[in-house]
């Protein structure tokens, strides 16, 4: 039931979001094995048909399989890498424990809430944001048509709702089908009945579709983005252990490595697959393994072998709630203190971040071209937001990139592993290549690799590992610098789409800041900064972590002017637009 | 590969490199090490296309003292290391020396699943029962009731008993030698080294410095009655029913290797991006 105040509110609502960003946020909800993650991915490959852009955060309970399970769609005319502030529209296939994401789907008085009447009522959570319900009943819906699924009504319904044409609706449900014709015309039959019911719902504003994109455009997940960038940098062994969120990296890559003449080999723990990685790539193989937090503390003592060894390998933390095993399919930028010090000894290493899902692609593949060059681990740090999420991009640019490592030639005389070179970087033999063994040694070792307790030794190696990472020339690419105000928001990662939004909008009122999105988080690159901040005399640093990590981080390897402020805040929850808007505009108004 | 080294008719003395090892006097570690070289005479691969793997401990220093390409990586990940070496490039011999604390306790996972995973590495054990590098605290293979600064009195724990694990874990050939026979051992490795899958080889080296008792070794150690079954079952049998000192193959079987899809297809990586274009 609305009431005049709530039917006003709706109407602006409703305004707001054409004007806004002409957007349309859907949440398709219900328990574990409803399917609304199979309607969610079909309802983007239909808006990638339908020449629009979109992004599908994926969201479950604790338990990752079996319980309540959540599809936030956003689509657009134009690129979209965050999620909206409110939902539009909540399709909800039972309710069930889906109260439970009251949190993440929040709803606004325009929005509308569809639900099956004969599974329940709609939470409170929900209801009390005024949103309109609608009850429609999706099964008895479904059971009008043998052999069809409740979740393809609600694709029907939702499509339709957003401004789908129902040819791409169609489109996108035949092309993802490999069971029998039967089925599938059940199916097809139930995304219609979907479509014709939404006819019969006052739904929210439907999008209005731009000109068509003219260039290719790609569906992809930042961890497949991650995958193919590796692969696109030259990796060709990955060893890892399945971890939440990082598994289906690993699993977009064991049968690609196969195609391109690599392997992947699963490992018995997160100890073996560090030291396989370091085993394959001394054997000359650039050589990747992806985890998340509780994977990378294993890991600890074999970065720090790569380091010592001066061996190259990409460590990919898809970051997630910590400590410990946390809030594993949620996201979180809390594991940077940890990238960029957690070793123990003096051991620099590389670390990156990709600043969007289409990123993740590039800065990975630019972490196995930077650690091939220097001989030293590198982690990339993405996120459950980034690695989970299938967004629609365009055709990310051809990059030909590829690691390349120093190597001994054949009988070198007088040949040294770690000879103390003017770069740091000194040739690596790799075996097979006769006249120039070595033993590559954790402990540490004279230039010629004899493990050495010498005062001398040390501080020559130290000087070297050191040297090697902060001479390289890291070009433009250790940040994506945009604006040019007197006030900058500092942030990387996935918080990056959030804030640029934001950025945006701040725009609109006024406030001009420019956005300062690092790639290169470590080694710290604090000359590039000041040279990015002539004339800024104010900062604020954004992250999704409850320790404001990077903003200590910052100051404590940074020069930065005036008195930076921090908007830290961990996850689960996604960082919105809107309160980072809030957020700048507060900062800009001390 | 056509330089005239490398065409040189090879002995033990082709892979021993010029560093002089540092282990105590009477350590049987300089004999295995000794039967390590003459065993890669036997097989005659050239030195660079060897691989010796290590982590750390007395026994973990055989790398540095071999003219093939080193590995010393960190404590207990030998197999970890050597397993990715292998798998990355196949054409290479890895070899993976260690002693009993290294591979069965902080190595005791990776021991297993290098086993069940059977790539066609040689894994060398030297077992003196005892960590010697940290000066004498109980190792897995310690007799229970050993006394030490560490565990006064004894651990109280059962032995950890290698070659029957490796056996149930599925290790594709397993074989007890003894240091004091350095051309028993020899043999014992070269036939390891040629054996596809994951050869095992516990070899009884004993640390006289901690255990001199086990100098008693080289009148207990005998050869083994029989010759190699390629049944499991009888050989865990023969395994567990021993004295511990039958030196010999005691396991050969005939388990396909771990195989590697390295370097057999040359597709493009933008092959890959078809499935991403809409």
């Amino acid at each position: 039931m609305l009431t005049t105040a709530t039917a006003e509110a709706s109407r602006a609502g409703r305004a707001r979001a054409r004007d806004a960003d002409s957007s349309i946020s859907i949440a398709l909800a219900g328990s574990g094995g409803s399917g609304v993650m199979t309607a969610g991915t079909l309802l983007l490959n239909a808006a990638a048909k339908a020449g629009l852009y979109g992004i599908m955060v994926r969201t479950s309970g604790p338990q990752i399989r079996g319980g309540e399970a959540a599809a936030l769609v956003r689509l657009a005319s134009h690129p979209v890498e965050s999620l909206g502030d409110k939902f539009d529209l909540l399709l909800a296939m039972d309710w069930q424990n889906v109260g439970r994401f009251a949190d993440e789907i929040p709803l606004e008085a325009s929005s509308v809430m569809i639900g099956d009447p004969d599974e329940g009522e709609a939470p409170e959570g929900f209801s009390h944001s005024g949103a309109r319900y609608v009850p429609l009943s999706l099964k008895k819906m479904t059971k009008a048509i043998p052999g069809s699924w409740p979740n393809m009504v609600a694709l029907g319904l939702a499509g339709a709702l957003a401004g789908i044409l129902a040819e791409a609706l169609e489109a996108a449900l035949r092309d993802s089908w490999k069971k029998t014709d039967v089925a599938l015309q059940a199916n097809v039959a139930a995304l219609r009945a979907g479509i014709a019911a939404a006819a019969g719902i006052d739904g929210p504003p439907k999008l209005v579709p731009g000109d068509a994109p003219s260039g290719k455009r790609w569906l992809i997940s930042g961890n497949e983005a991650t995958g193919y960038g590796a692969i696109r940098g030259g990796v060709r062994f990955v060893a890892a252990y399945p971890i939440t969120p990082a598994t289906e990296l690993l699993e977009w890559m064991a049968p690609a490595l196969t195609k391109v003449g690599g392997t992947l080999l699963q490992a018995e723990d997160e100890l073996a697959s560090i030291n396989m990685i370091i085993g394959a790539s001394y054997g000359g193989v650039p050589s990747l393994t992806a985890t998340a937090g509780p994977g990378l503390a294993l890991m600890t003592e074999g970065i720090g072998l790569a380091v010592s060894a001066e061996i190259p390998v990409v460590v990919v933390d898809v970051m997630r709630g910590g400590p410990s095993t946390g809030i594993p399919a949620k996201s979180e930028q809390s594991d940077l203190s940890f990238a960029v010090s957690g070793l123990v000894g003096d051991a620099p290493r590389l670390v990156l971040a990709p600043t969007s899902i289409a990123d993740c692609l590039a800065t990975t593949q630019w972490a196995v071209q930077l650690a091939e060059a220097m001989q030293a681990p590198a982690i990339v740090l993405s996120d459950q937001f980034m690695g989970q999420s299938r967004a629609i991009i365009d055709q990310p640019a051809e990059s030909r990139l590829v690691g390349k490592r120093l190597t001994a030639t054949a009988n070198t005389p007088d040949y040294k592993r770690y000879r103390n070179t003017d770069s740091g970087v000194s040739p690596m033999a790799i075996p097979g290549t006769p006249g120039v063994v070595y033993t590559a040694d954790g402990l540490e070792h004279t230039e010629g690799g004899i493990p050495s307790s010498q005062s001398r030794d040390h501080r020559l190696q130290l000087d070297k590992r050191e040297r090697k990472l902060l001479q390289y020339d890291y070009g433009d690419a250790w940040a994506d610098i945009q604006g040019d105000g007197d006030g900058a928001v500092i942030t990387f990662g996935s918080a990056t789409a959030a804030a640029r939004e934001a950025v945006a909008r701040t725009a609109e009122r006024g406030i001009d800041v420019r956005l300062i999105a690092l790639r290169l988080m470590s080694p710290a690159q604090p000359e590039r900064l000041v040279r990015a901040l002539e004339g800024v005399t104010r900062v604020l640093v954004v992250e999704q972590n409850h320790g404001a990590q990077f903003y200590r981080y910052l100051r404590s390897a940074f020069d930065l002017p005036g008195k930076p402020a921090s908007f830290h805040r961990p996850g689960p929850l996604p960082l919105r637009p809107g309160e980072l808007t809030e957020a700048i505009v507060q900062w800009w108004g001390q | 590969m056509n330089d005239i080294a490398s065409c040189a008719p090879r002995t033990a003395q082709s892979y021993k490199s010029s560093y002089k090892p540092i282990w105590c006097p009477g350590c049987g570690d300089y004999s295995v090490l000794s039967s390590i070289t003459k065993a890669l005479g036997m097989v005659a691969v050239p030195p660079e296309d060897v691989a010796v793997v290590s982590g750390i401990g007395c026994s973990s220093r055989i790398p540095a003292y071999t003219s093939c390409y080193g590995f010393h990586g960190v404590h207990g990940r030998s197999l970890a290391a050597a397993t990715g070496l292998k798998v990355a490039r196949p054409e290479l011999t890895v070899l993976v020396t260690g002693g009993d604390g290294d591979g069965y306790s902080i190595g005791g996972n990776h021991f297993l699943h290098a086993c069940r995973r059977n790539v066609d590495l040689t894994y060398i054990v030297m077992d003196n029962h005892v960590y010697g590098m940290t000066k004498g605290q109980p190792s897995p293979t310690t007799e229970p009731d050993w006394d030490s600064k560490l565990s006064p009195g004894g651990t109280g724990l059962r032995v950890f008993h290698p070659l029957v694990i490796a056996l149930a874990a599925g290790a594709n050939f397993v074989a007890r030698a003894f240091s004091g026979d350095p051309n028993g051992t020899a043999e014992i490795l070269a036939q390891a080294i040629r054996h596809p899958g994951f050869s095992f080889v516990e070899i009884l080296s004993p640390c006289v410095t901690f255990r001199p008792e086990q100098r008693e070794w080289k009148r207990q150690a005998h050869p083994a009655p029989v010759a190699a079954t390629d049944d499991p079952a009888r050989a865990a049998r023969r395994i567990m029913t021993d004295d511990g000192y039958n030196i010999g193959v005691l396991y050969a079987g005939d388990r396909a290797p771990y195989p590697t899809t390295t370097g057999k297809s040359k597709r493009s990586p933008a092959d890959l991006e078809v499935e991403f274009e809409i």
